[in-house]
């Protein structure tokens, strides 16, 4: 691991001041993401800004009726919470299918939408990846890509944003909360946080250099079943082949998002008026478009018959 | 007395620690000060420092076990304010103020936990490097379930939780135990709930 200054902010604004004046500088909150690559030297900040102190710990209403979810609120504390078992429980179920229960009781939640991907030559400094150094390369493309993206993915990438967390976000249209370095606060639609890799695979999400994530807000609660369906090479502690995040009415009409298919949770609200038809008719026009490699074409049959279970369960 | 209070927390916590720019890769140092199985320590660490280097390299105390180093075996599983973590992925400057548990503040040879003692009894183990951590996320496992935070397995979010050799394997599935001594494990820490749950009032 490189040597690295540390310095623990007093407030969000600070933190986010002291990132922005400096570009190898990073926010650690739970660290589980952060140190594991910092160790591998794939992340080699020189200074690191401690944001867990900041009071973004809480989950409060909002006037609207939904959830305001601190960015430092551990992923154990999201999921158990009771209002978001009983009106969220999309979250709860996708937050316990993630990580461990150690990894669980640090991770946070603005930790959690800012993981990085799992992508096997990600991890490898010996090969070639545009995500890791930019311009280099990406040997995932002639590679093993088992695991891999199967649409929204350019010919400089194929990565997979990896959580669960995300997936649920999606589905529930929560919007991400931020600060910049000058103090200025936005609201991003989740739909808008993570980008696809395009020219650009370096850059994961929409946050500008500097900006910290202060909160993750749902809206009012949509009633009906919540599934998180989720399939991976072992029972527990493994990253989704595929996963999906749906919330089904009694009516049969709802919403579904994928994840472990793109470089972002992947949702196609223009599919979600054939739910009630099933699921093939739906993954038919969540994946138009899709370019599987061969290692990774079985997803797209995965992500049909995902949906189809989560939409048995959901009748159950 | 505000003012007082605020210059001790501004002491203890200060803005910046080891602000000194890491030229050339040269180690930074900083300060920090935690409680470890109820004794307070100083110390002046290299801020890289996990908390698993800290409490192995600089407090001697070996229980806690470095397996894969990077959060995915558990071998250095501790109790920290009352939650277990990976301490191989936490900086031991993260933790100014906290209190922490390794295996040896659980129980000695002479006084051993509940837990401990079960393993022996049910052979929950072989060679015995990931027992420390097994033991260290077994009781918390047994708080958590207490504390009706649930899991993976847990048929509704909204009942109350139950030990089951279900939750028992979903809730450990971060402790890696390559003599595979898994089915001892649940037979312990199914044990040790028995046992908490007879001295518990009905």
């Amino acid at each position: 691991m490189k040597s690295f200054t540390y310095e623990r902010p007093t407030s969000p604004a600070q933190a986010a001041a002291a990132v922005s004046a400096n570009p190898n500088a990073k926010f650690i909150a739970g660290g589980t993401n952060l140190l594991d690559l910092m160790k591998l030297q794939i992340e080699t900040p020189t200074h690191l800004v401690d944001v867990n102190g900041l009071g973004l710990d809480g989950i409060e209403a909002t006037p609207e009726g939904g959830l305001r979810v601190g960015a430092l609120v551990r992923n154990t504390d999201l999921a158990a919470d009771a209002r978001v078992r009983k009106d969220y429980a999309v979250l709860s179920r996708a937050l316990l299918a993630g990580a461990s229960g150690q990894l669980r009781n640090k991770a946070t939640t603005a930790g959690n939408l800012l993981q990085r991907t799992r992508c096997p030559y990600f991890y490898d400094t010996a090969q070639a990846c545009n995500k890791r150094q930019p311009g280099s390369g990406c040997s995932a493309l002639d590679g093993v890509s088992r695991q891999l993206a199967v649409i929204g993915a350019s010919e400089a990438c194929i990565a997979t944003h990896p959580g669960d967390m995300a997936v649920a976000m999606r589905v529930l249209d929560a919007t991400v909360e931020t600060v910049d370095g000058r103090g200025t606060e936005r609201k991003i639609p989740i739909s808008e946080f993570h980008r696809l890799p395009g020219e650009r695979p370096e850059v994961d999400t929409t946050l500008k250099p500097g900006e910290l994530i202060t909160a993750v807000t749902l809206p009012k609660p949509l009633g009906g079943a919540h599934i998180y369906r989720k399939v991976r090479d072992r029972a527990s502690y493994a990253y989704a082949l595929v996963s999906v995040a749906a919330v089904v009415q009694p009516d049969g009409s709802g919403r579904a998002a994928f994840g472990g298919v793109a470089h972002k949770p992947w949702r196609v609200e223009a599919a979600e008026g054939e739910m009630a038809r099933g699921a093939k008719a739906v993954t038919a026009q969540v994946f138009a478009g899709a370019k599987p490699t061969h290692d990774n074409a079985y997803k797209l049959k995965l992500a049909e018959r995902t949906l189809g279970a989560a939409l048995t369960e959901a009748r159950a | 007395m505000v003012s007082v209070g605020a210059s001790a927390v501004a002491a203890a916590l200060p803005g910046a620690v080891g602000a000194a720019p890491a030229a050339n890769d040269a180690p930074v140092l900083a300060k920090v000060t935690f409680t470890v199985n109820g004794e307070k320590r100083d110390l002046e660490l290299d801020t890289r420092t996990s908390l698993l280097d800290a409490a192995r390299e600089h407090l001697h105390l070996t229980g806690s076990k470095k397996g894969c180093d990077h959060g995915q075996c558990g071998a250095c599983t501790m109790i920290v304010d009352g939650r277990r973590i990976n301490a191989c992925l936490t900086l031991a400057v993260m933790h100014q103020g906290a209190q922490i548990t390794t295996i040896e503040g659980l129980g000695q040879p002479e006084n051993l936990h509940p837990m401990q003692a079960a393993f022996i009894k049910h052979d929950g183990y072989q060679c015995g490097y990931c027992t420390p951590g097994q033991i260290c996320s077994g009781v918390a496992v047994l708080d958590e379930i207490k504390a009706g935070i649930p899991s993976h397995v847990t048929a509704d979010l909204n009942a109350p939780m139950q030990v089951t050799d279900a939750e028992i394997r979903e809730r450990m599935s971060g402790n890696i135990c390559r003599c595979g001594a898994y089915s001892n494990i649940v037979e312990a820490m199914t044990d040790v709930a028995d046992q908490n749950k007879a001295r518990r009032p009905a």
